[in-house]
């Protein structure tokens, strides 16, 4: 089955390696353009539908000629820990952790 | 000239996180050696395209599974907050941000591809590489072939 990937996560997806690949360089969870932008997301399926016809070989990676908006800080955010979020941090995991073995104990 | 900004490199931030959240082992992301390439065979606006997400159904109550829902009429909305993606940067109430129904209609129309395959499909994001592997991916592949697809496009979230 040909395929190929829009997506935003551009090591995780050339880790993996797949046949042909669209990387949008924006935040995770608008792989296929701008929100209510129909032009933008309808140019980045046309570009996935071309690799469909035109790569040559598995790990064909082409990249967007967008950016994301007027936001500069938007690649310093994600999953981001500051000295001041460590302790937090650290209490978010522990109860995850207590209640995924207590979900566990009651299976 | 401006020098073009780096990609965000998403495992290394996980990787933190996960370790500052206390979690002993870091995940380890599939990699494949040998990747596979089927060729189209055929030109693209005689193809049949699927298309398929990675969101969970409006209804989504905890139970992650393969599943399919119809491209006419589309939906409005799915469930994606159980996914990570940035929910500081942006949102996912615009549906053609993720699953882009209306734009392939509308190429399918135009005559750029043959036609949307009826259904969708959505795909659980597992840790588990061995579910991915033996249950999730046959299954889709299964429904793919039901639907008559000759090609699939994946937006993951």
């Amino acid at each position: 089955m040909p395929t190929v990937v829009i997506g935003s996560a551009r090591d995780i997806v050339e880790h993996c390696g797949v046949p042909r690949f669209v990387f949008t360089d924006f935040p995770l969870g608008n792989p296929v353009g701008h929100p209510y932008r129909r032009d933008m997301q309808t140019e980045i399926v046309r570009l996935a539908l071309g690799l469909l016809e035109t790569a040559k070989a598995p790990r064909t990676t082409v990249q967007a000629p967008f950016a994301w908006k007027e936001d500069p800080g938007w690649r310093e955010r994600y999953n981001r820990i500051r000295p001041e979020d460590r302790e937090r941090l650290l209490a978010l995991g522990e109860e995850r952790r207590r209640q995924r073995a207590a979900a566990a104990g009651r299976a | 000239m401006m020098q073009a900004e780096q990609p965000v490199p998403y495992m290394e931030r996980t990787r933190h996180y996960y370790r500052a959240l206390g979690y002993p082992s870091d995940y380890v992301w599939a990699h494949f050696d040998d990747v596979p390439f089927a060729r189209l065979g055929k030109p693209l606006s005689q193809a049949r395209i699927a298309l398929l997400t990675t969101a969970m159904p409006p209804d989504f109550k905890g139970v992650k599974k393969v599943w399919s829902g119809a491209v006419s009429p589309p939906p409005a909305a799915l469930f994606t907050a159980n996914l990570a993606w940035d929910k500081e940067s942006t949102h996912t109430e615009d549906r053609g941000t993720f699953l882009p129904i209306e734009v392939a209609s509308e190429l399918a129309s135009e005559g750029v591809i043959g036609g949307l395959t009826p259904r969708f499909h959505g795909v659980p994001t597992e840790y588990s590489h061995r579910k991915t592997m033996t249950e999730d991916a046959p299954q889709v592949l299964a429904r793919l072939r039901d639907d008559g697809a000759e090609a699939a496009i994946l937006c993951p979230l």
